[in-house]
């Protein structure tokens, strides 16, 4: 089965980005196929690489780009929920001015267009968060 | 066409499980987890109502998250299913969709 997932809370502040993550490992681990993983609202701030958690702790950015690269997985940011929290490519970088880009590997920037299709093209949408 | 219910957030904290029990049809399923998961204690407040509304419909709770709140399984009412994550999946794919009581 074909899973479309939503993240709408950020790393550390409440459980719903290690919830997604373990459900999508969990799913993967059966066999299933994620279609998308979605971040929106300040679920985005989970696709920054400047995160430097304690080195007991985990890290869930790194998780999730560990994942997607096993995985081949589309882990998308919300470009204007991203802009908002100071979530950028190289490409916003340069369109906005600013003097450096952060998003993590396995990550990319685009709209709520790839949430839609993410809804359409899943046989399931799973959210997760606030 | 049943539906997976999820419920994410502590009944003592928000509505949404009780707004997700005014809306649950026979034949549905509801898993509470996060901090969702203090509404599944044994003679919580919140046992009764999930019980009285809808006797026709599943409930279930995240283990996990039930072991990090350091709630044991036999603290949990009777009637509600512990699951694990691929049981989490194993809803997911059972029910026609998943609708999530934010």
């Amino acid at each position: 089965m074909r899973f479309g997932i939503v993240v709408n809370e950020g790393p550390y502040t409440r459980q719903a980005s290690d919830s997604a993550y373990l459900f999508a490992k969990a799913a993967l681990a059966k066999g299933h196929e994620i279609f998308r993983v979605f971040f929106y609202h300040d679920g985005v701030n989970n696709g920054t690489r400047f995160t430097v958690p304690p080195q007991d702790d985990r890290n869930l950015q790194r998780l999730w780009s560990e994942l997607a690269e096993t995985h081949k997985l589309d882990l998308v940011v919300c470009i204007a929920a991203a802009q908002r929290r100071g979530i950028l490519d190289a490409n916003e970088a340069k369109r906005q001015g600013k003097d450096g880009d952060n998003i993590a590997p396995g990550f990319r920037i685009s709209g709520l267009g790839q949430l839609i299709e993410a809804g359409i093209q899943a046989d399931r949408l799973v959210v997760f968060g606030d | 066409m049943p539906t997976l219910h999820t419920v994410n957030k502590s009944p003592y904290e928000r509505s949404s499980l009780e707004s997700c029990l005014d809306h649950v049809a026979e034949g549905d399923s509801v898993l509470m987890f996060e901090d969702a998961v203090v509404g599944a204690r044994r003679g919580g407040k919140f046992i009764a109502t999930l019980k009285a509304e809808r006797p026709s419909c599943a409930l279930y709770v995240l283990g996990p998250d039930l072991a990090a709140r350091g709630i044991k399984p036999a603290d949990i009412a009777e009637g509600i299913s512990v699951v694990d994550y691929g049981g989490f999946v194993d809803l997911a794919v059972a029910n026609a969709r998943v609708c999530a009581w934010l």
